[in-house]
């Protein structure tokens, strides 16, 4: 069935960049390989119907999140060589862990009987989602806009200028902007 | 094997075990927040897959909009404390920013 091979290929693109994300050395490429996640996580979301979830990742995650992720990578670049220890910790006892839980996850994903209904046609869900929020979920939908606000001012107030002598230079020359850009990526 | 809800898990749980191996072993900040983010993304695909193969209905898409509502807040304050610690420490690696002020 081609719609099993759209999620095979959505899948596989997904673990691929996660573990290219994970295991990169250099920060740059671990960004860009987490657009690709986001990209095969938002494939996943349209092949399960999920058409107004899709495009809302593409839009907040790659346009807005991963935007300012990059910024900050190359706003706190260090010279090269400057970093003796970059890298990873504790990889084995992590690994372990890591392995462990995905292990249990997966004998419960798979070994439990779930109550799996009949999926039917997918249909648009813009509409519904919008009615929903304006209705019985209005209180969570203010307060998610007030989340919002709240994390925008204290975003502003973290980084904005302060007095001291050892700043780094670049850091201070790009204060202002980080500032703007953060203001912006909360509103959208 | 038609493809299933199991095979949805599967892969959020792949990649939630990539976030915290990530979270736990990364050095540098952003790569952390990165992982945070994975683990967010898994979080988001198991709500949308049961919404679509248990509880039919929309309840799991509402709950994941919020989940990405709340990642972007997370995200913004996350970079911002990022930056005032490079700025106060020059570097953002976890294990040298060990003191809470200069």
């Amino acid at each position: 069935m081609s719609g099993d091979l759209v999620f095979y290929g959505f899948a596989l693109l997904t673990v691929l960049a996660g573990f290219f994300v994970v295991f990169s050395r250099n920060i740059v490429h671990a960004g860009f390989a987490l657009m690709f996640t986001l990209l095969g996580v938002a494939g996943l979301f349209a092949q399960l119907g999920a058409d107004f979830l899709a495009v809302t990742q593409i839009i907040v995650y790659i346009g807005g999140v991963l935007i300012l992720i990059l910024f900050v990578v190359m706003m706190t670049r260090m010279p090269r060589g400057d970093s003796p220890r970059r890298g990873f910790d504790h990889m084995v006892p992590a690994g372990v862990l890591a392995v462990a839980l995905f292990a249990l996850l997966y004998k419960v994903a798979t070994g439990t009987d779930w109550p799996v209904g009949t999926p039917g046609e997918a249909v648009p869900t813009i509409s519904e989602i919008g009615t929903r929020l304006m209705t019985t979920h209005i209180f969570p939908f203010e307060f998610a806009s007030l989340v919002l606000l709240v994390a925008m001012i204290g975003a502003a107030i973290l980084i904005r200028e302060r007095k001291i002598e050892q700043m780094a230079e670049a850091a201070d020359e790009a204060a202002p902007e980080v500032a703007e850009s953060a203001a912006e990526e909360v509103q959208s | 094997m038609t493809v299933g809800l199991e095979h949805y898990l599967t892969v959020a749980a792949i990649l939630f075990a990539l976030g915290l191996f990530a979270v736990m072993t990364r050095r540098n900040t952003v790569a952390l927040l990165m992982g945070v983010e994975l683990i967010l993304n898994s979080a988001n695909i198991n709500f949308v897959a049961f919404s679509r193969y248990v509880e039919t209905g929309i309840e799991g898409h509402i709950m994941a909009a919020f989940v990405i509502v709340l990642a972007a807040a997370e995200a913004a304050v996350g970079l911002a404390i990022v930056l005032a610690m490079f700025r106060n420490f020059g570097t953002v690696h976890v294990e040298t920013v060990n003191r809470l002020k200069r």
